[in-house]
């Protein structure tokens, strides 16, 4: 059963469009994958998911409600998270503050009659950042930011988490320590979508995989059928002759100056 | 009919005037992110200049015009572009308002240091000649502001749509990083657009003096009607802004024609100069939801909070003190001690506002008055009435906010200078409150059956009272709230996808800073037990603000020294009148230097223990070994201070930096206190 159904979006800025009648469903429990090369409206479009951007026309369905005009905060409640990609650390605050904050906010006045410290620690140690609990947010790397995010998101128990590339910062053994804590939220019953650019990673924990160019959904399916999918190596590398892509390369070059679709 | 088809060309006419300012407005808005609060005063500035040249020096009213338009102004908008607002655009709403606010205090400090207070006027063009079409009567003046006008219109579309330098400038709107990468160069856009911008806030003054008068403080207001205009198009849009221009115009119009012929308008007298303010308010409730704000501004150090203990001690040695000061104290004297406590509290408001939540208010000493107003109904005053006033401000705060729930801090702030405006014009002059400057009378404040019956007695009180506000603002830095505010500040999308209602919040902390206020502006009154309008003028909100900017806005020891720096400064130019303008024009560049900091003066005295350690003890200690060993010994030069308990249970310092070690508030004095 979809938790999330993205149908037929469309956000333009001026006469730019960003998202093209994107559709695309979410698996309940899956971890899905959204790539794309630069500028595709991946992050549009989570912007779009989350209600930080109206979109021209289209909806937005999660778990069953047409959630399209719902306010930010509304949509929170009702189970979305995310991180971002451009990060909106709390800098000011110091990493296990950040955590905290988030507790308060979901919480409300039922936080007022409990504590909160052993569920920041918890979560701290989760996404394995509680070295750096004392630190300022703005002090610390950007990966460690990124697991911070995660945390910070962890806190208002999302259904859907929206994770905007969350590994880049991070190195080797990080991503993936960071892919074996992806599995384990999606066991616990979490569902993931995910901007990513590590392909590893993506090709690795990703159930299905959505690919986004110029705004519209161009490819569906597992990993392997996208790998294979002449359409995606055209839009990633400009060119569809032979064989599987980015086998022997972490990362494949996102770059679309040469992008022909 | 004829009678209406006058109005109606007055309020064209005067609709033209105002979409001269207020395309000026948008151009540097639209440009550079810089909301302009100096405007008006800006225009005013240059409306004194113009005088000076056409009448004082009697040149030509073409060569005046010329050198105005043509130098004086576009010359001055290049370097305020380059020396006070450069940079302004991306930084947050507060910092930018504190040093455009700055800027316009400054024009009027300068102007009235320059032209002394007299009766001035600039005669229409052409005064003489009158032309009567139809029966209604056009003077040349009507007719040269909207060629004038049209002529603006025009030379800003081909400015904007036919010119590299126009495309340039729209291009700086969206991303001026960007331009910058493809050649353009935004710094010259943006002085171009300062230069222009100023040009056109000096002609609509010039154009508008003859009907407003040669007034400082209402040529200044000329930015209320010019943003109320600028409104309807989002202040982007130049077209709308012709438009919002040309209703605000009728509508003045038909309200100076028409407002008598209504039952009752004897009691709005005031109306007419605040219709724009209500023309704003209108256009705010329509605007839609504005989105969240992507993209971090970065964490502010601010200064940390002392713990419970520290404050505890703080709080009773401030009584104390307090206490020791007025004992034997003549009254002239105590009242400007209790002033300086009421400001003191004022500047409370402020740090929970502005210091903690990034949002700005110009309208606190407006809230100060409602305070006082709802205090001075009160038969008997005691703990009961104070809380009545208090609740009561909190309301009209709320009142104020919620119009503006929807939409970005820096419509919260010019909401707020368009209420303190109204609340001068409309309400403090009615009869119910202030009723033409009469002194408002109020009792003295009992407590528990205790009256506070003397002057001396009052002023301890209020220092109490001061001391009570510090705590519930450092207990709610410390908690879930304080945490919260400075998320927000932080990351309002953040926030957002966490969960949190941000429109009601703000309401909340909003009403919640209106409170405070309405507590110093009761506090006032139940001094003086006599009171007037003029303690509540919108420009003392606008001093508050940068008196907050310059002695910091986040930390208690910056608001008890700016409240009294406030009480000080009309002190201060009462006794040298010559210089009066000089030193709004002092306070002025203090809050542009500083404003970038919003921990202000304060901060850098927290440091200063700090830096003697780091200066003076390595040499005292090498000419006196023994020194070394009693600083260790009394917690000097140690990075962590045993005695400094960081904020919370487990967590770090709030806000602190962990880098610049524990710039504890009075840490250092603390320790000398602990001995």
């Amino acid at each position: 059963m979809p938790l999330l159904h993205v149908d037929d979006v469309v956000v333009q800025f001026g006469g730019v469009t960003a998202v093209n009648h994107a559709n695309f469903e979410v698996e309940q429990g899956s971890i899905t994958g959204l790539i794309g090369p630069n500028g595709a409206g991946k992050t549009t479009t989570f912007n779009v998911v989350t209600g930080l951007q109206t979109p021209t026309s289209g909806r937005v369905v999660f778990d069953d409600k047409d959630i399209t005009r719902m306010p930010v905060h509304r949509r929170s409640r009702r189970g979305i998270g995310r991180t971002f990609q451009r990060l909106e650390a709390f800098g000011s605050l110091t990493v296990a503050e950040n955590v905290r904050t988030a507790f308060d906010i979901h919480d409300g006045f039922a936080g007022l009659f409990r504590s909160v410290q052993n569920d920041v620690d918890d979560l701290l140690d989760l996404v394995g950042i509680a070295n750096h609990a004392d630190d300022r947010a703005d002090s610390i790397p950007t990966g460690t930011a990124r697991l911070l995010e995660l945390a910070r998101a962890l806190a208002c128990d999302p259904k859907l988490l929206l994770l905007d590339e969350p590994s880049s910062g991070l190195d080797e053994s990080e991503t993936e320590a960071f892919g074996e804590l992806l599995q384990q939220l999606a066991n616990e019953g979490r569902t993931i979508l995910m901007v990513e650019h590590d392909m590893d990673l993506v090709m690795n924990v990703c159930d299905t995989i959505h690919v986004l160019d110029f705004g519209s959904v161009i490819a569906d399916g597992t990993p392997a059928q996208v790998r294979a999918n002449p359409v995606v190596q055209k839009a990633y590398l400009g060119y569809s002759d032979d064989g599987p892509a980015g086998d022997d390369t972490a990362v494949l070059p996102l770059v679309n100056e040469e992008v022909v679709l | 009919m004829n009678e209406f088809l006058s109005y109606t060309v007055i309020g064209i006419f005067t609709g033209a005037a105002y979409a001269i300012a207020a395309s000026g407005l948008v151009l540097t808005y639209s440009t550079t992110r810089v909301f302009n609060i100096a405007h008006g005063a800006i225009g005013m500035f240059f409306t004194f200049v113009y005088w000076d040249f056409s009448q004082r020096q009697g040149l030509p009213a073409w060569l005046s015009l010329v050198l105005v338009l043509g130098i004086c102004a576009p010359l001055t908008g290049v370097l305020l572009q380059r020396f006070v607002t450069r940079g302004l655009g991306t930084a947050p709403v507060g910092v930018s308002l504190v040093v455009t606010v700055a800027l316009l205090v400054a024009m009027i400090g300068i102007a009235t240091q320059i032209w002394k207070p007299e009766a001035r006027a600039i005669p229409e063009f052409f005064p003489d000649k009158r032309f009567d079409v139809w029966g209604i009567v056009i003077t040349p003046q009507h007719i040269i502001t909207l060629v004038l006008s049209l002529l603006v219109a025009g030379g800003l579309y081909v400015l904007l749509a036919r010119t590299r330098v126009g495309t340039a400038m729209r291009a700086s709107v969206d991303n001026a990083e960007l331009l910058g990468l493809y050649g353009g160069r935004a710094e010259v856009v943006s002085a171009l657009a300062w230069a222009v911008g100023t040009s056109l806030a000096a002609l609509g003054g010039i154009l508008l003096a003859p009907q407003i008068g040669m007034d400082f403080y209402l040529l200044t207001l000329i930015v209320i009607s010019a943003y109320a205009a600028a409104m309807l198009g989002k202040l982007t849009s130049l077209p709308m802004t012709y438009v919002g221009a040309m209703a605000l115009g009728l509508a003045s119009s038909y309200v100076v024609g028409y407002l008598d012929k209504f039952p009752g308008a004897e009691n709005l007298t005031g109306l007419p100069p605040v219709v724009p303010t209500i023309f704003l308010f209108a256009i705010l409730v329509l605007l839609p939801q504005a989105p969240l704000r992507i993209g971090q501004v970065k964490g502010l150090v601010s200064a940390p909070v002392p713990s419970p203990t520290k404050t505890g001690v703080w709080g009773i040695g401030l009584i104390g003190f307090v206490v020791l000061l007025v004992s034997g104290m003549a009254d002239s004297t105590l009242l400007n001690v209790g002033t300086a406590i009421a400001y003191g509290i004022l500047m409370l408001s402020l740090v929970l506002l502005t210091g903690y939540g990034g949002f700005v208010s110009l309208a606190q000493f407006a809230f100060a008055g409602v305070g006082a107003v709802i205090y001075s109904q009160v038969e008997q005053p005691n703990l009961f009435g104070l809380a009545v006033a208090i609740i009561g401000t909190g309301l009209v705060g709320a009142i104020v906010a919620i119009p503006v729930l929807r939409l970005t801090g820096l419509y919260l702030a010019l909401a707020t200078l368009a209420f303190g405006q109204l609340m001068d014009k409309l309400i403090f002059t009615s009869a119910w409150a202030f009723e033409f400057n009469n002194p408002l009378k109020a009792e003295r404040l009992s407590v528990l059956g205790y009256k506070f019956e003397s002057l001396t007695s009052t002023v301890i009180m209020m220092a109490v009272f001061f001391v009570l506000v510090a705590f519930v603002i450092i207990a709610i830095r410390r908690g879930r709230l304080g945490r919260i505010l400075i998320a927000m500040r932080d990351s309002q999308a953040a926030c957002g996808t966490l969960g949190l209602d941000m429109r009601w919040f703000r309401v909340g902390v909003f009403a919640g800073s209106a409170s405070i206020a309405g507590l110093a502006g009761a506090l006032l009154i139940s001094m003086r037990m006599s009171i007037t309008a003029n303690d509540f003028l919108y420009f003392n909100s606008l001093l508050l603000l940068l008196m907050a900017g310059v002695w910091g806005l986040t930390s208690i020891t910056g608001a008890a020294l700016g409240g009294v720096f406030m009480m000080y400064l009309p002190v201060a130019q009462g006794e040298n009148p010559d210089i009066a303008g000089l030193l709004f024009v002092l306070l002025a560049v203090g809050a542009i230097i500083l404003g970038r900091n919003p921990n202000g003066l304060a901060y850098y005295l927290f440091q200063l223990p700090r830096w003697i350690q780091g200066s003076l003890f390595p040499a005292l200690a090498e000419k006196y070994p023994g020194m070394a060993l009693r600083a260790q010994e009394y917690g000097f030069g140690r990075r962590d201070d045993d005695d400094y308990d960081d904020g919370d249970h487990n967590d770090g310092d709030p806000g602190g930096d962990p880098g610049a070690g524990p710039l504890a508030e009075e840490v250092d004095t603390h320790a000398v206190a602990a001995r």
